[in-house]
C-alpha cells in the first residue's frame, strides 16, 4: 500500500485471501479481493443506450474535466461518429449505427407500426468497463494501474513507464498510449470527483439519463428492471452486456443496454480476462523450460556418446 | 461517390458484424524491430547459456567462449530493445517496483534482472580467465536462469486478448524453446569453424539445433492445426511470409546441419540459417499477431460461436425440463 492508501495489486496478497483461482477469475468483490478493509460500495456505470440521443455531451464532459488531449479532428464516414474509438485520449465514446430494422421508438420502447423497412439509428456511449477481474491492470509490470476502494481501475501517471503490455491484454480495446507522452490512459470513473462525493462528468452532462452512474448494485437492479420493461414493449432485441458476474470477465463496472448485439456496436461477444489462463500458461512455460535444458543435457550426451570426443 | 458511400448503411454482408470494421481491439503499441528481436534475443541466449554450461562441463573452451559472449551480447541488446520500446524508458527501473505473477512482464524483468549479471560474469571472467570459480557459479546460474528466459516470452505474448498469440498459449512456449535451441545450436556451430576448436567441439551445438529446429517445427503445426481459423495470419500476409521465410531456413540450416558435418563452408551456412530462421520464426509470429487483432474477424467470430453453442446449450437444457 502507498502512502496514500492506494492499494497497488501484487497479487500474492490478493491470491492469499482469493487463492489462485479466486483471484483470477469468477464473481468477485474487487475491492475485498484487494484487502480494502472498510470500502465503500462498488461503484459503475449502467449506460442504457436506449435513451441515448447521441448529443455527445459525455464526450465534452469527460475531455473538460478530465484535460484529456485532442483525438484528432477528421470526417471519418461512420454516420455521425468522427471520434472513431476508444484510446488513450478518448474516454467516452458515442457510437452510430445506421439499420434497416424494425424501429422501436427509444423512449417508451413501443414499436412503430408498418416501420420494417425503415432506418434505425443505433447511439450508445461507449467507455472502459472497469472489469471485475481486469487484464490490464494483471498484466501491468509496474503496478502503475490499480484498483481503487470503489472497485474502479485507474493508472497511476506517475508510476507508468508505458510498456504498452495493458494495450494488447484489455479484450475491449480500451486503454491505449499516448503516443507524445508515452504513457497509458485511459477512463478514471472519475476518481477524483467520485471520491468527493460527485458523480463522473460524462453522467453529470448526460441529459437523458443514457448514463446513469451509482453503486452497482443497484445499477444492475435498474438495469434488470429496465430490460423486462422493453421486452414487454416489444423490443426483443434490448440485451443487458456486461452486466452478468457469471461471464468471462465475472462482470463490468460499467455494463450497457443495447438493442442490438454487442459486435454491432464495435464490442466483443463473450470477451475473457486473459489471465484467467495464466496458471495454465506457466505450467507450459516450465514445462517447455525443462525440456529445453532436457534437450541441452541430451545434445551433450549424443555427442560424448558418439565418440567425437 | 465517396460522400454516397460513407452513408450508406453500415453492417457489412460478411458472416460476422462488426463496427464499420473497425478492430475490436486496440492494436499492439509493441514496435518491429523492438520486440520481436526481443522475442529472438531473449531464446538465443537462454539457449546458449545452456551450451555455454555444458561445453564447461566436457571440456569444449572455444564453444564455452562463444556461448558465453553470444549469451551476454544477446541479453544485453535484448534489455535494449525492451527499454527502448518503452513509452517512457527512464522510467525503465518501475518494473522492479512489484512482483506480479500474473504479469509476465513484471516475471520477466525479475528474470532479467537475475539472468544477465549472472551471464555477464559468466562471459566476462571466461574471456579474461579471471576468476575461474565465480565464472563457474554464473555460468550455472546463467543455465539455469536460461531456459526461463527463453520460454517466459511465450507467457508473454500468450497473456494478451491479441487471438493469434493467446489462443496458441499450450504450444507458444516450445515453440520459443524450441527456437531458441535452434538458435543457440547454430551459434554454437559456428564456434568449431574457430582456431583452437578441436573435433567434435560443436558437436553438441549441432545436435541442440537440430532437435530445437524439430520442436519448433512439430510445436508450430500444432498450434496452427489447433486453433482454426485465428491461425490465418500465421500463413498470411506479412507475418506468413516470415513464417515461411523462417521454415525455409530451418530447412535449409537443419539440412546441412545434419547431412555436412565435415564442411567447414556449409557449416557456416548452417549455422547462420539456423539462427536467421529463428529470427524469422519471431518476427512472423510478432506480425500476425498484430494482423489477429486489426481483423475484427478474430475476434467476433469465435466469441460469437462460442457464445451461440452456450446460448444452445443453455436453451436444450430449458427444453430437457
Amino acid at each position: 500500500m502507498s502512502a496514500d492508501g492506494q492499494r497497488t495489486v501484487t497479487w500474492l496478497p490478493e491470491i492469499r485471501r482469493g487463492g489462485f483461482r479466486g483471484a483470477l477469475y469468477g464473481d468477485t468483490d474487487p475491492a475485498d479481493l484487494c484487502g480494502y478493509p472498510d470500502h465503500p460500495p462498488r461503484m459503475g456505470f449502467f449506460t442504457d443506450t436506449s435513451v441515448c440521443i447521441g448529443c455527445k455531451a459525455c464526450e465534452v464532459a469527460c475531455k473538460e474535466w478530465n484535460s484529456v488531449p485532442e483525438a484528432g479532428l477528421d470526417l471519418l464516414g461512420m454516420s455521425y461518429d468522427n471520434t472513431g474509438g476508444l484510446g488513450a485520449d478518448t474516454w467516452r465514446h458515442v457510437a452510430f449505427i445506421e439499420q434497416r430494422k424494425p424501429v422501436a421508438a427509444p423512449d417508451a420502447g413501443v414499436a412503430r407500426e408498418g416501420a420494417s423497412d425503415q432506418l434505425r439509428w443505433l447511439m450508445a456511449a461507449d467507455v472502459c468497463k472497469h472489469c471485475t477481474h481486469a487484464a490490464c491492470l494483471d498484466a501491468c509490470p509496474t503496478g502503475a494501474l490499480f484498483r481503487t476502494e470503489f472497485g474502479t481501475v485507474v493508472v497511476q501517471e506517475d508510476i507508468c513507464n508505458g510498456c504498452g503490455y495493458c494495450v494488447p491484454a484489455c479484450p475491449y480495446g480500451v486503454i491505449d498510449q499516448r503516443k507524445d507522452d508515452g504513457r497509458a490512459w485511459k477512463c478514471t470513473l472519475c476518481y477524483d470527483r467520485i471520491g468527493d462525493g460527485m458523480e463522473p462528468a460524462c453522467a453529470k452532462a448526460c441529459p437523458t439519463d443514457s448514463i446513469q452512474f451509482g453503486p452497482l448494485d443497484e445499477l444492475r437492479e435498474r438495469a434488470d428492471a429496465r430490460l423486462a420493461q422493453l421486452h414487454a414493449a416489444g423490443v426483443a432485441d434490448a440485451q443487458l452486456y456486461g452486466r452478468d458476474p457469471d461471464d468471462g470477465v465475472a462482470g463490468d463496472g460499467a455494463f450497457f443496454l443495447l438493442l442490438d448485439e454487442p459486435e454491432v456496436y464495435g464490442l466483443p461477444p463473450d470477451p475473457v480476462v486473459t489471465t484467467r489462463d495464466i496458471p495454465s500458461m506457466w505450467r507450459h512455460v516450465g514445462t517447455a523450460a525443462a525440456v529445453m535444458a532436457a534437450g541441452a543435457v541430451a545434445a551433450f550426451a549424443a555427442a560424448t556418446l558418439g565418440g567425437q570426443r | 461517390m465517396s460522400r454516397r458511400r460513407a452513408e450508406q448503411p453500415v453492417v457489412p454482408p460478411a458472416e460476422f458484424t462488426s463496427y464499420y470494421g473497425k478492430p475490436i481491439l486496440n492494436q499492439p503499441t509493441w514496435a518491429s524491430p523492438d520486440i520481436p528481436g526481443y522475442l529472438f534475443l531473449g531464446g538465443l541466449a537462454g539457449g546458449a547459456s545452456l551450451l555455454a554450461a555444458g561445453a564447461d562441463l566436457t571440456g569444449r573452451d572455444v564453444l564455452g567462449r562463444t556461448a558465453k559472449a553470444g549469451a551476454l551480447t544477446a541479453g544485453l541488446v535484448s534489455v535494449a530493445a525492451l527499454i527502448h520500446d518503452l513509452g517512457r524508458p527512464a522510467r525503465f527501473l518501475n518494473m522492479m517496483r512489484v512482483f506480479k505473477v500474473t504479469s509476465p512482464m513484471s516475471v520477466g524483468s525479475w528474470l532479467l534482472g537475475g539472468y544477465v549479471p549472472a551471464a555477464g560474469v559468466a562471459a566476462v571472467t571466461a574471456l579474461t580467465g579471471r576468476l575461474p570459480r565465480l565464472g563457474a557459479v554464473a555460468t550455472a546460474g546463467a543455465a539455469v536462469l536460461g531456459p526461463g528466459v527463453a520460454a517466459y516470452t511465450a507467457a508473454l505474448i500468450s497473456n494478451t486478448a491479441v487471438p493469434a498469440w493467446h489462443d496458441g498459449y499450450p504450444e507458444m512456449p516450445f515453440v520459443f524453446t524450441g527456437s531458441g535451441m535452434m538458435a543457440a545450436g547454430g551459434l554454437g556451430m559456428l564456434s568449431g569453424l574457430l582456431p583452437g576448436a578441436g573435433p567434435g567441439e560443436a558437436e553438441p551445438a549441432r545436435n541442440l539445433a537440430l532437435l530445437g529446429a524439430a520442436m519448433e517445427a512439430a510445436a508450430f503445426e500444432r498450434m496452427e492445426h489447433r486453433i482454426g481459423m485465428v491461425a490465418e495470419p500465421y500463413s498470411r500476409g506479412r507475418g506468413g511470409g516470415y513464417v515461411k521465410a523462417g521454415k525455409a531456413l530451418a530447412i535449409l540450416g537443419a539440412g546441412g546441419a545434419a547431412l555436412s558435418r565435415r564442411s567447414p563452408v556449409a557449416t557456416a551456412v548452417s549455422g547462420v540459417a539456423l539462427i536467421l530462421a529463428s529470427a524469422a520464426t519471431r518476427w512472423g509470429i510478432f506480425h500476425a499477431g498484430l494482423a489477429s487483432a486489426a481483423d475484427p474477424k478474430y475476434t467476433v467470430v469465435p466469441q460469437r460461436q462460442r457464445l451461440n453453442e452456450r446460448t444452445l446449450a443453455a436453451s436444450r437444457a430449458l427444453d430437457a425440463d
